[in-house]
């Protein structure tokens, strides 16, 4: 018995715990600057198409579209693909009236070189995005981008 | 009286503090990276006029059909194929453009059946309204990309020059477009014009069928 307990003489200090507060608030403030709050609630199941020419969006004059089936929480909507706008179900005659809404909103000097981005998800079929695209002319914001997912090209 | 040293403050719930907080920040942000293919969409025109003829040969149609298959010019291809056969059509210069001058600077075939000029050839894509997404995007990522690849070959050769360091050219003209986008460059605008005007981007979209 007394051979084991021979080792616990020489006992260690407690470990000092006291930069790990640092180390934890250095990982905090890196979050904080490189992420942004999500501005709106996914109600759709959203997986993004893939593609290798994508460019950068500037996201200071760019109003989010988003497209897909209702995701498992809100599947009392039912199974087809619906437009979301900030927070809500949009129908598609709403949506010319959603991008002055948002057009309004944004900083005047960018109001002229509006982007819309279409997040919309890749097992929908194409022709509600056509539908959007329509309306989209309707309202006069002319600019697109098809949000993707970087693919890395061989 | 006597300076008593301080206690030592514990300090071990400042990191459970510290972690709640960053949880918190991990759960409500995101990371910025949308990416996407910036297009433009055609203005609505109310005037009604006569559509103008456009010779069969240089128009390159892709239909996708509802079940993702593609047609190209009347025949079924693979995706793979695709950006390679829509190079070649835009490449190919077997005619004169509008101005009546020659594409010197295509390497094509010059087929007397494909396409005339840069200048006067169209892609034409067209879908159908149960045509999945992803198909869409992969078909507009191909022909964005052959556009893509001819703009970057003709920067190459014309001012590889001023970017002996850069990997793509038109990409690195591109960039440095973006950075002083409040010093305007001339010089590089009209490098770019240049570019863009080799190779316009005729790439038209029908709307698909009602049904």
């Amino acid at each position: 018995m007394s051979k084991f307990r021979k080792k616990d003489k020489g006992e260690l200090p407690a470990i000092s715990t006291a930069s790990l507060p640092d180390i934890v608030f250095m990982l905090l403030f890196f979050f904080m600057v490189a992420t942004v709050m999500r501005d709106s609630t996914l109600m759709i199941e959203n997986q993004l198409p893939s593609a290798d020419q994508v460019e950068k969006l500037k996201k200071d004059r760019t109003i989010f579209i988003y497209a897909g089936k209702p995701s498992e929480q809100y599947k009392q909507f039912g199974k087809e693909p619906r437009i979301q706008y900030n927070d809500a179900f949009i129908t598609v005659e709403d949506v010319q009236s959603s991008i002055y809404q948002g057009i309004s909103e944004m900083n005047e000097e960018l109001q002229s070189k509006v982007v819309v981005a279409l997040k919309v998800d890749k097992n929908t079929n194409a022709g509600i995005v056509s539908d959007i695209k329509q309306e989209l002319r309707k309202a006069n914001a002319l600019k697109v981008m098809y949000i993707a997912n970087t693919k890395i090209e061989e | 009286m006597a300076k008593r040293a301080a206690p030592e403050v514990n300090a071990g719930s400042m990191a459970d503090i510290a972690f709640l907080l960053l949880i918190f920040f991990l759960v409500t942000t995101t990371i910025e990276k949308d990416k996407g293919l910036l297009r433009s969409l055609p203005p609505i025109d109310d005037t009604e006029y006569e559509p103008p003829i456009i010779k069969q040969k240089n128009l390159f149609t892709v239909l996708i059909n509802r079940n993702n298959q593609l047609l190209v010019e009347d025949e079924e291809m693979p995706l793979k194929d695709l950006r390679q056969a829509a190079i070649d059509f835009l490449d190919n210069g077997g005619g004169t453009n509008p101005a009546g001058q020659s594409c010197d600077y295509c390497k094509g075939e010059r087929d007397e059946s494909s396409s005339d000029h840069p200048d006067k050839a169209i892609i034409s894509m067209k879908h159908d309204r149960e045509t999945t997404y992803e198909k869409y995007m992969e078909v507009q990522n191909e022909l964005v990309a052959a556009y893509n690849y001819l703009r970057e070959r003709e920067a190459e050769r014309l001012y590889r020059k001023y970017y002996p360091e850069a990997d793509k050219v038109f990409t690195a003209m591109l960039e440095e477009k973006e950075k002083n986008q409040f010093s305007k460059d001339e010089v590089l605008n009209e490098r770019i014009e240049t570019i863009k005007n080799l190779f316009p981007m005729k790439l038209s979209e029908a709307e698909p069928d009602k049904n």
